[in-house]
This record gives structure tokens, sequence and C-alpha cells, in this order.
């Protein structure tokens, strides 16, 4: 395309010596994808970074060996109870995820900080940011790919165990409304610890103490309300359970689903919240979410300059 | 075997920045905790075993010593920035040594001490109950930070490892597997607050003597074996 084209200066003294030559340089005329596509464009990738996939071999080890250790105990108790022909299955959809909660809590320390870390330690967030995606784009994306990361992390295993109590001929009807009850608990679970992890992990550019930071959070809350919660319950001040487990990510999930999603409470002595600790728990679990989303817009407003 | 300078950068790089509000929020949390039970239910004995050993023991002595043990030494192998320590005329063993030694102390200040104060607060160290976990917590200290002081010289990802360790290992299969307690950290050391405790209220799976031996064995290998890592460590990329 190099097309010489002599042009004749006007107050030159050397005359034809000095030209410009048109070397093809041309302006992009495509389609002009704009910031939804560049937005679909992060989510994607994140999603697909929180299983390591399109990153190296090492990096896809932990997030695939956690996901599998979420599916083999329902694995398996779908086939006992399909060789034992049992009524019902061992475990409620609901709790499921409760029981697995370790794990979980892994997957999100060691998921979230690999997502938003790295960009803030290698300084590559100034470059998102000048395509034409904003604050609230990057925000979202993350928090959606990590959400959606940790749904397909807690309902494969419910998937597992619904498909198995239809191949064991359980009631259908039943088993179809423990499921869906079961998903949205996990999908509140998602969003809210999703929400936990981005929040701790978008504070500091250091990976290691990010995870650290993410399971401190969420380990030693637990840790801390169930103890609490045990002695309330050693001491027969019940009233007192649920009240307790509003402090920590996990026991709020239990009650909401034992108010609304008809969950049997993992607290001690099986005491959840009625209706109305029930839309106290709705009000903090949303306000939470919410608070995580302020928090994660109110980072990048700084960090992108 | 003990260096100085080395001390303390390695006291700097672990209390200083941010590390320090988390190594100093978990005791404090505990403190809290025991302060409300203690005005909630008065002074119990089993109370006192239910905190120390189901929140002290079980959760804040590992992830303390997680903290403080691959943060010796992760965060210099991580950057890059330990080959400016290697290139000294330092033995290998010697840096592992040194930086053992400050993990191990900082675990133990974090961890032992605020379990003896929530120990004397929560029954004023009835039937010994705050000195054996004390105990529990000091000897669980050592071990802790030895094995994930190796575990920041083998692997990049030494927090997460370390971490499915004292979570899935001891807290999960523990609970499921009765073996998978044999091999935990967290018994060995219970098996020596029930020597002190001496009456049933602190119990472990494993006897004395074993625990004993495996203790010191997991020490002193993890500690040699670091330093050989160390001896032939190959810096590589960020991935």
């Amino acid at each position: 395309m190099a097309v010489e084209q002599p042009m004749r200066a006007p107050v030159t003294s050397s005359g034809d010596q000095t030209r410009i030559h048109n070397i093809g340089y041309r302006t992009y005329d495509g389609p002009r994808l704009g910031r939804a596509y560049a937005r679909r464009s992060l989510y994607s990738q994140s999603l697909r970074g929180a299983y390591g996939l399109g990153r190296s071999v090492k990096s896809k080890v932990l997030p695939m060996l956690l996901f599998v250790v979420m599916c083999v105990p329902a694995a398996i108790m779908v086939a006992v109870a399909v060789a034992t022909k049992a009524k019902d299955l061992p475990v409620d959809y609901t709790r499921y995820a409760i029981i697995m909660q370790g794990v979980i809590s892994l997957y999100v320390a060691s998921q979230a900080p690999q997502s938003v870390s790295r960009d803030l330690r290698f300084k590559t967030v100034p470059l998102y940011f000048s395509r034409p995606i904003e604050t609230a784009d990057y925000v979202r994306a993350k928090y959606a790919a990590l959400a959606s990361a940790m749904f397909v992390l807690t309902a494969a295993p419910l998937l597992v165990l619904y498909v198995g109590s239809l191949l064991a001929k359980l009631d259908f009807a039943d088993q179809t409304k423990g499921f869906a009850q079961g998903l949205v608990s996990v999908a509140l679970l998602s969003l809210l610890f999703a929400g936990i992890g981005l929040v701790i992990a978008a504070v500091t550019p250091r990976r290691g103490f990010g995870i650290a930071a993410v399971i401190a959070v969420l380990v030693i809350s637990y840790g801390a309300v169930s103890t609490l919660q045990a002695i309330a319950d050693a001491q027969n001040n019940t009233s007192a359970i649920p009240w307790i487990g509003l402090f920590s990510p996990v026991t709020l999930i239990d009650g909401v689903q034992t108010a609304f999603l008809g969950a049997t409470s993992a607290a001690p002595g099986a005491v959840g919240p009625g209706t109305g600790q029930g839309v106290v728990y709705v009000l903090v679990l949303l306000g939470l979410i919410a608070a995580a989303y302020g928090l994660l817009l109110r980072r990048y407003k700084k960090v992108g300059l | 075997m003990y260096d100085p300078t080395v001390a303390r950068l390695t006291y700097r790089a672990l209390l200083g920045r941010r590390r320090a509000l988390i190594l100093g929020a978990l005791p404090l949390l505990l403190i809290v905790i025991a302060v409300v039970v203690r005005a909630l239910t008065g002074a119990d004995d089993q109370t006192a075993v239910n905190v120390l050993g189901g929140f002290a023991l079980a959760t804040m002595v590992p992830i303390i010593g997680v903290i403080a043990g691959t943060g010796a030494i992760g965060p210099e192998i991580d950057d890059g920035s330990v080959v400016y320590l290697l290139s000294k005329p330092l033995k290998r063993p010697t840096i592992i040594f040194t930086k053992l030694i400050v993990a191990i102390a900082v675990t133990m200040v974090f961890s032992a001490v605020p379990t003896l104060v929530a120990g004397l607060i929560l029954n004023g160290n009835g039937q010994q109950i705050a000195v054996a976990y004390t105990v529990a917590a000091l000897v669980a200290s050592i071990a802790y930070a030895a094995l994930f002081l190796l575990l920041g010289t083998v692997s990049r990802h030494a927090v997460v490892f370390g971490l499915v360790y004292a979570l899935v290992w001891e807290a999960l299969f523990g609970s499921l597997v009765p073996g998978a307690r044999t091999l935990s950290i967290q018994q060995w050391a219970l098996a020596v607050a029930h020597k002190v405790a001496g009456g049933d209220l602190v119990t472990s799976d494993v006897g004395l003597p074993t625990a004993m031996v495996l203790l010191v064995l997991v020490t002193v290998l993890a500690t040699w074996y670091a330093g050989q890592k160390l001896r032939a460590l190959t810096l590589a990329g960020e991935e």
C-alpha cells in the first residue's frame, strides 16, 4: 500500500529532495464493540480464570481439586441412596453447602485474590480503565464473575444430588422443591462470599496475605459464632442462639434458609430464627452484599488513577 | 546458627505492614469472646475447655501459624528479594533456623499469651485448664511454624496449602476419619495439654510418647528439609 506521493514543498531551497512518504497507515474503520463488550469480555475472562482456564497448569490444580472435592461426597451419597433404595437423601439440599463450608471458604480465599490482587500488584488496573469501561463496569464484571464461579462450585453438587435422587426414584415434586430451595440458598451464599472475598482481596496487592485475610475472616467468625452458640445452648439460653448467628457469613445463610427456605438449622439444638428474626437476617444479608459492592466501587474510584 | 540481622529483618517483615493487624485482631477477638462468655455464663470448666479447645487451639493457633510461618519467608521468595539475602555469606540453614526462631516467637506471643489470658478470664485457671492450653499452644506453635516455614520454601501457594492442612485435614478429616487425628499437630499438642491438666477435661486421641516423638520429628525434619530447599532454590518468574 505504500504509495509514494511526491509532493512539492513550496518553500524548499533544494527542490525535489524533500518528500513526504505515505507509508500506508490507516485509521481503524471496523466495528467499535464498546463498553458492554469490554465488560462481557472481562466477565468471561475472570470467570474462566477462577477455574484456571486459559492459565497455566499449576493454577488449574487448586480450583479443579476443590471442585472435585465439592462433588465427590454428593456422588457418594447418591450412590448410597441408589444402592440402599433409601426413602430420602442422607443430606438436605440446603444443608450441603453448610457441611462443605470449609472447601467453599478455601475456594473463595484462593480465587478472590487471584482475581483482583494481581491487577493491583502489577499496576494493570489503569490499563483496564484506559479502555471504554468505567469503575462500575470493572467492579460489576469481577463481582459477577466470582459470584458465578462460586455458584458453579456450590450448585454442581446439588445438581448431582438432584439427578441422583431422580435416578433413585425419590418423590419428584418433593425433590424438585428441595433442589430449587437449595439453588436459591447457594446463590445468596455465592453473592455474599464473593463480596466479602473481593472487598478484602482488593485492599492488598499481596496474594498470600489476601488469602490469609479472607480465610481468617470467614473461618474465625464462624469459629467464634459457633463456640458462642454452643455455650448458649449448653446454658439453655436458646433465644440468644439466632441473634449470635447474625455475626458470621455461614450462620447468616443458615438462618435465612431456616426461616424462609424450609431448611433445618445447623445451629446447636437446631434453633433457627423465626419469621420475624428471619426478616432481620435477610436485611443483614442484603445489606452486606450491597455494602461489599459499595466498598468495591469506592476502592476502585481511587485505585484507577 | 542464629543471625541477629536476619532476625531483625524478619521481625520487621512480619510485624510491619498490615500483617500485624490480622495477627493482633485474632487474639483480641479471643479475649473479647472470653470476656463475653464469662459475663454471660460465669466461671465454668467445661465452657473454658470449649472456648480454648474449639476456638483458640483449633482455629486461632493454626491460622497465626500459617501467617507467621509462611510470612517469614514466602513474600521474600515471591518478590525475588530473597536473592539479596542468599548472596550474603551466611549458611542457608542458618537463615532458615533464624527465620524459624522468629516465626516460633511471633506465633507463641500472638497465640499462647492470649490463650493464657483468655483462660484466666474464663475460669481463673481452675483445674489447670488455662495453663494446659497455653502449653499446648506453645508446643503447637513450634511445630506449626516449622511446618509452614517449610511450605513457604517449597511452594508459591504456601498459604493455601497451609490452610488446606489446618482446615481440611485437621478440622474436616479429623472429625470424620479418626485415623487422621494421629497425624494432626493439634492432637499432639492436646496430648501434652492432657498431661499438664491431668483430669479428663482435656483429652487427646494420641498417647503422650507418640505425640512427643512426632512433634520433635516433624519440627526437626521440616527445618532440615527447608534448609535443603533453600540451598537449591530456583527463582521462578510470576506465572
